[in-house]
């Protein structure tokens, strides 16, 4: 008994030497490493950040709210307004979601269904990945030469027999709005579906067993027992897209037709904040940058939006789960 | 059990399998099982592990369908009607019978909803409020939750979370409920609760349950299906050894291996 008690002591003092060994203070110094790593980008962040806004304080100053509301923009007379830039950078992130979210969510739910074998789910998921992997600026020239004269005669159709609604108005354009929304659509959409179908094959396999013992057929299962379950990952994969998508400079730039214009008609050309700082930025004043400055500032900011909303969503669906 | 007549045994049988296989691909993991379930009583399947019971079970409510290569020969009859005839819809079937799993699964919505869901897809045509009262009050559930109806299903215990599945198979109004194992995961006082219940509910339904516990087996059931397993190429095939009212089974089998199993001897 006595000499049992003898190795456990042993082996306690073993332990407490062992504090001090190599693989402790390696351990901890792990631990700054990955601190000053992680810190390093939160000050990045608030760096950028404050740069911005001191480049765009004098244009804050000057413009101040009435920038948001005002639909001049005229470098010359050095008199500025946002609110096209506001409207298109909105109007066709948000047309962009009404094509991707219904096709994404649809093409997720069928690759995480067994409707056809694994290895073929496979394949098209990784074809889908290759869309998100084509680099924006050849979507852009695919945007100009083939989808924008691929495209002119059913906008021509669409404004001759819906041009009594003020979406479809005007003389149609092939550089518009619309050709921005959906050039987008095909951007965001495979962030919407490699998440959601993420998300849907995560989903514990009793869920389904538990709906189908119900006496639920495969529909009433995946629409009001699986989606609702995967809601906040679907959700945030769609936040995620709606970020991308008026974010997206390059393909913007180079489809949306950069008018300064304020028309309820998806079929006339309009511009986005980023396709504006990508065509001004290299020949503006001094005062057109800070301008510049003021407009990527708002950019962030309504990015900055989404996010937190869409954290507020996901958070609230996480609850009832 | 004593009967009349012959047609009062008949129309007792609820569920019946004439000589019933069950195979994964070419692989026979059941074999030959002939089974009459009695209405209104308590059925339990023991066995050892591997023995089938469990797929059996699966068989009577076609969930077997969901495990692709899973096929049934044999009849399986529910109130006289093959349910493997190809004009069967599987998924009358299982508005008909039935089950809960080993692991609770209620579904993340609120206790209200996880009771509604399965009555909304039936289109249930009378009080919702009044059915999920009714089906919380049949499952003992009621007074835990009657003030918490609209919190999610996975805030109760594991115990709750049970017996919120089982309310749930109930306000579909099945004849049948299956129940895999619905005590393994949970504590001896939430086993205790849901044995109670499955007295309660035998007065309007069918049980069949499959357990692991004797014990079990001996306080719930009135009769007792005892399965065996034995090797074969491919790994282990279940079969049905004896099936006797439950006192009978424990105390006085007919078969040997029944005898070993219920004294200890093996599994």
């Amino acid at each position: 008994m006595s000499s049992f008690a003898g190795e456990s002591q042993r082996f306690t003092k073993q332990m407490i030497s062992k504090r001090n060994s190599p693989e402790r203070i390696a351990d901890q110094g792990f631990f700054w490493l990955t601190l000053v790593m992680a810190a390093s980008v939160a000050l990045l962040l608030i760096w950028i950040g404050l740069q911005i806004f001191t480049a765009a304080f004098p244009a804050i100053s000057t413009y101040g709210l009435g920038f948001l509301t005002s639909t001049t923009w005229n470098p010359v007379s050095n008199v500025y307004g946002l609110l096209p830039q506001i409207y298109g950078t909105l109007v066709s992130a948000l047309v962009a979601l009404l094509i991707a979210v219904p096709l994404g969510v649809g093409v997720a739910v069928f690759l995480s269904e067994d409707f056809i074998p694994y290895t073929l789910r496979d394949a098209i998921s990784m074809g889908i990945e290759l869309i998100a992997a084509i680099p924006s600026v050849v979507l852009g020239l695919w945007g100009i030469f083939v989808f924008v004269p691929f495209m002119r005669p059913f906008y021509t159709f669409l404004n001759s027999t819906l041009g009594w609604i003020p979406l479809f108005a005007g003389s149609p354009r092939g550089f518009s709005l619309l050709t921005l929304s959906l050039v987008l659509s095909v951007m965001i959409m495979p962030i919407i579906i490699s998440i959601s179908r993420g998300t849907l094959n995560q989903l514990p396999p009793e869920l389904r067993l538990g709906a189908m013992a119900l006496g639920a057929t495969r529909w009433e299962t995946i629409l009001r027992v699986l989606i609702p379950a995967g809601l906040s990952g679907i959700i945030g994969s769609v936040m995620l897209a709606l970020g991308r998508a008026m974010g997206e400079t390059m393909v913007a730039a180079m489809l949306v037709g950069n008018a300064n214009r304020l028309s309820a008609s998806l079929l006339d050309p309009g511009s986005t904040i980023a396709s504006l700082i990508a065509s001004q930025f290299a020949e503006a004043g001094r005062v057109q940058v800070q301008v510049l400055m003021y407009a990527g500032l708002v950019l962030m900011f309504m990015t900055l939006v989404i996010n937190i909303v869409a954290e507020m969503i996901i958070k609230k669906f996480q609850n009832i789960e | 059990m004593v009967y009349d007549s012959a047609t009062a045994v008949e129309t007792d049988t609820i569920i019946r399998t004439e000589n019933t296989s069950i195979y994964y691909g070419d692989f026979k993991a059941v074999s030959g099982v002939n089974l009459d379930i009695y209405r209104n009583k308590v059925t339990a399947f023991i066995g050892p592990s591997g023995c089938g019971k469990s797929t059996v079970l699966r068989c009577f409510n076609r969930t077997n369908d969901l495990i692709p290569g899973c096929r049934v020969e044999g009849r399986v009859t529910f109130h006289g009607e093959d349910l493997y005839s190809k004009d069967i819809d599987p998924v009358q079937v299982r508005r008909r019978i039935g089950m809960v799993f080993q692991k609770p699964n209620p579904f993340p919505k609120s206790v209200y909803d996880n009771i509604a869901y399965g009555a909304r897809i039936n289109r249930y045509p009378g009080n919702m409020d009044e059915l999920v009262e009714r089906s919380l009050r049949r499952a003992s559930l009621w007074d835990d939750v009657k003030d918490k109806l609209q919190a999610s299903g996975l805030s109760l215990s594991g115990g709750q979370q049970q017996r919120l599945c089982i309310a749930r198979a109930i306000a579909v109004e099945p004849e049948v409920v299956l129940m895999d194992e619905p005590c393994s995961a949970l504590d001896p006082i939430s086993t205790l609760k849901i044995e109670e219940l499955m007295n309660d509910l035998k007065q309007l339904y069918t049980i069949i349950i499959v357990t692991h516990n004797m014990q079990q087996a001996t306080r719930v059931a009135d009769y007792t299906a005892f399965y065996n397993a034995q090797e074969a190429k491919g790994g282990k095939m279940g079969y049905l050894v004896e099936v006797l009212p439950t006192d009978e089974l424990f105390n006085n089998p007919k078969e040997q291996s029944t005898k070993d199993y219920v004294t200890g001897r093996f599994g």
